[in-house]
């Protein structure tokens, strides 16, 4: 078991023929994900070649939108590595094609416009994960993002995390034990899918035994998510969250990463996250020795 | 990125929002000729991106062209929030009649827009919330639909403005709205937006923070609102060669690989500091996915020109990235930099293709890098030789 994505999920790519989607195409193909086709309006009708995980080669469509892509393919993820003018435009006709899952990748996305197809997705089937993320990944099954897929194998550990790098560094720290799914839920002000959502699909899934939450600075994402573990997580949950010297006002890397004023510190994620029994670790490697001691004793 | 009051005023104007401007001068000398200019009484306000400024003495009345001089020496001289004042706005002083407080804002919470008002304005905002709550109103707005006619009217209603000014409000509230969206900010604020005699209502201040992504994407023009000469040198320097880099107070240079992993770098080295001196991290310097020679040696450049500067730390997980690209790029950074790199480097590499990179380096054996293979082991040799 996994969340969100498995060894059947059938995946395409909005901006296959660019360079980043090409480039990830690859890798994603040699992770051994399903991948089946990219849209392209420009170049429908063509297709790309890429090498498998086996190292054959694999022609793949490239189909003019997303609607047809879907309907000749059977894909139900779409990952986007569409430049940040058009993301917009790309996720609205994946929802509107009824796409279940959309992975949105591309860094620097107007936060008006990821606030509009928020906005335009209530109601629908789609789930949105990103901006500004890596992606998805279930270890020896699939992978839709750009998570490199040798760090670590399946196992019991759900991880859920705000950056990519720290998603990479706890992956490989707990290499030796491996994880059910690990998500990058994206760095911006305004994201798909949050802490929560992912908690909570890692709570019915019972292959996951301990969840891992990374957190950073900005927001109240990780203060929601600590009320929300309080009533709805039995699984244990091991946390961390990065930027206790960050300054004041100023945005750190990520979109979203920023303290206004007395708000949205380390300090008080830390603080709420611990008054729900959440471990917190001082720093990555403390974080993973917080997480291999309880997945020891279980 | 915060504009300044008349930056904001100009982004008003440009929307139809009614509001005077005045005039940005950088000496007494032109207050005083736009005092009199102006002509009667006229305000003096500091222009920095800090709020606060009227109890950090930042905003004088001024009776004549003289005192406008005064007031502005004055103000000129004055660091606000360790921001230094570098330019005064003169405009007409217009004592209002009531005061309102008014402002769209992008609500991350609750992925939505929110518009907050009060007929109740003029001090701080979060002082009325706490004591007359019921006066605050705070109205949802959903991003898809917009504030159009009808909703600037259901809002000025919900607010409470009175009649004499009420249909003067609706007209503003779209017109700020359209701050807001066109030009994408994620704060827009009116603090106070005023009547004044004759019942006319105005904007009296203005803050307005736009989205960096949006201006990019965008808005060119956003461009305008930097103040070349007063960013930070280094910063500056930085963004010139397309770095991702805050400057901060301390010992250590960081160079690191994405977002995340930098902050949390910036906080090993402060914890590793406690036990060498008290050092701190230098900077935020996030060099991407990338690494190239090039990048890390414009890196290694802008971080060996800060004088604080005692050691370097190069913290880089290769995930797509090889840690051999990564190896390559210091090996070739040191021989870009040449003479110029005269400063201890610690350098952690982990991840794809480590093996092949800490074998780069030693091989290299230079006398400024030593390699450490855990993160929190390489913050602490960091420290203990910006410590040294």
């Amino acid at each position: 078991m996994s969340i969100y994505l498995n060894k059947d999920s059938k995946i395409i790519v909005q901006g296959i023929t660019g360079g980043m989607g090409a480039k990830h195409t690859a890798l994603m193909l040699d992770s051994g994900a399903q991948i089946v086709g990219g849209v392209n309006s420009r170049k429908a009708g063509t297709t790309v070649t890429h090498k498998d995980h086996d190292g054959n080669d694999v022609e793949l469509p490239v189909f003019g939108t997303v609607a047809e892509a879907m309907k000749e393919t059977g894909a139900d993820v779409s990952v986007l590595f569409v430049p940040p003018a058009f993301t917009k435009d790309a996720a609205i006709e994946a929802i509107d094609a009824e796409m279940p899952l959309i992975v949105v990748i591309t860094e620097g996305v107007p936060v008006q416009d990821t606030a509009e197809v928020w906005s335009y997705l209530q109601g629908k089937s789609t789930r949105m994960i990103g901006p500004n993320c890596p992606g998805i990944i279930t270890p020896g099954e699939s992978l839709a993002g750009i998570t490199p897929h040798t760090i670590a194998g399946k196992g019991p550990v759900g991880l859920v995390s705000k950056s990519g790098t720290l998603t990479y560094q706890m992956m490989y720290e707990l290499r030796d034990f491996g994880f059910s799914t690990a998500i990058g839920i994206g760095g911006d002000p305004i994201v798909g899918t949050t802490h929560i959502d992912a908690l909570q699909a890692f709570e019915d899934d019972p292959e996951t035994k301990l969840i891992v939450m990374i957190g950073e600075i900005g927001g109240d994402a990780e203060e929601r998510a600590a009320a929300y573990i309080k009533d709805n997580i039995t699984k244990p949950v091991v946390g961390y969250v990065a930027g206790f010297t960050a300054p004041e006002g100023k945005t750190m890397g990520h979109a979203g990463a920023i303290v206004s004023g007395s708000a949205g510190t380390a300090a008080a994620k830390q603080e709420a996250l611990e008054a729900v029994g959440v471990k917190v670790g001082k720093t990555p490697s403390a974080t993973a020795a917080l997480a291999r001691e309880i997945l020891q004793s279980l | 990125m915060d504009l300044m009051e008349y930056q904001a005023k100009e982004l008003f104007a440009k929307h139809g929002v009614t509001t005077t401007i005045g005039v940005v001068v950088e000496t007494a000398e032109e207050a005083k000729a736009a005092a009199e200019k102006i002509g009667g009484v006229t305000v003096i306000k500091a222009q920095v991106k800090a709020g606060g400024r009227g109890k950090a003495g930042g905003v004088k009345l001024a009776k004549t062209p003289d005192e406008a001089f005064q007031y502005a020496t004055d103000i000129l001289n004055l660091t606000i929030k360790d921001l230094p004042v570098n330019r005064v706005l003169v405009t007409p002083a217009t004592p209002p009649e009531e005061e309102y407080y008014f402002s769209f804002l992008l609500d991350r919470s609750n992925r939505q827009y929110l518009c907050i008002a009060s007929v109740e304005g003029g001090v701080e905002i979060e002082e009325v919330a706490k004591t007359n709550p019921d006066a605050v109103k705070k109205i949802a707005i959903d991003p898809g639909k917009g504030v159009d006619a009808a909703k600037a009217r259901e809002i000025a209603t919900e607010a409470g403005f009175p009649e004499p000014v009420f249909e003067q409000a609706v007209t503003m509230i779209e017109n700020l709205y359209k701050v807001f969206v066109e030009e994408d900010a994620t704060l827009v604020e009116v603090n106070p937006l005023a009547r004044l005699a004759g019942d006319k209502l105005e904007a009296l201040d203005g803050k307005v923070s736009l989205d960096e992504n949006a201006s990019e994407v965008r808005h060119p023009d956003h461009a305008q609102f930097e103040i070349r000469e007063e960013a930070d040198p280094l910063e500056a320097k930085a963004k010139d060669l397309g770095l991702n880099y805050v400057k901060l107070d301390g010992q250590v240079g960081i160079i690191g690989n994405g977002a995340g992993l930098v902050m949390s770098t910036l906080d090993v080295v402060a914890y590793a500091g406690e036990n060498h001196g008290g050092v701190k991290p230098a900077n935020f310097l996030d060099i991407g996915g990338g690494a190239n020679a090039q990048v890390m040696a414009n890196g290694l450049d802008v971080i060996l020109n800060d004088e604080q500067v005692k050691s370097v730390f190069v913290n880089v997980f290769g995930g797509i990235t090889a840690c051999d690209e990564v190896a390559n790029g210091i090996k070739g950074a040191l021989e870009l930099l040449g003479d110029k790199a005269t400063k201890p480097l610690v350098v952690r590499l982990d991840g794809n293709a480590v093996e092949a990179g800490r074998a780069i380096l030693n091989e290299l054996n230079h006398p400024l890098v030593t390699q450490v293979d855990t993160m929190d082991g390489a913050a602490d040799k960091a420290a203990e030789l910006a410590n040294a």
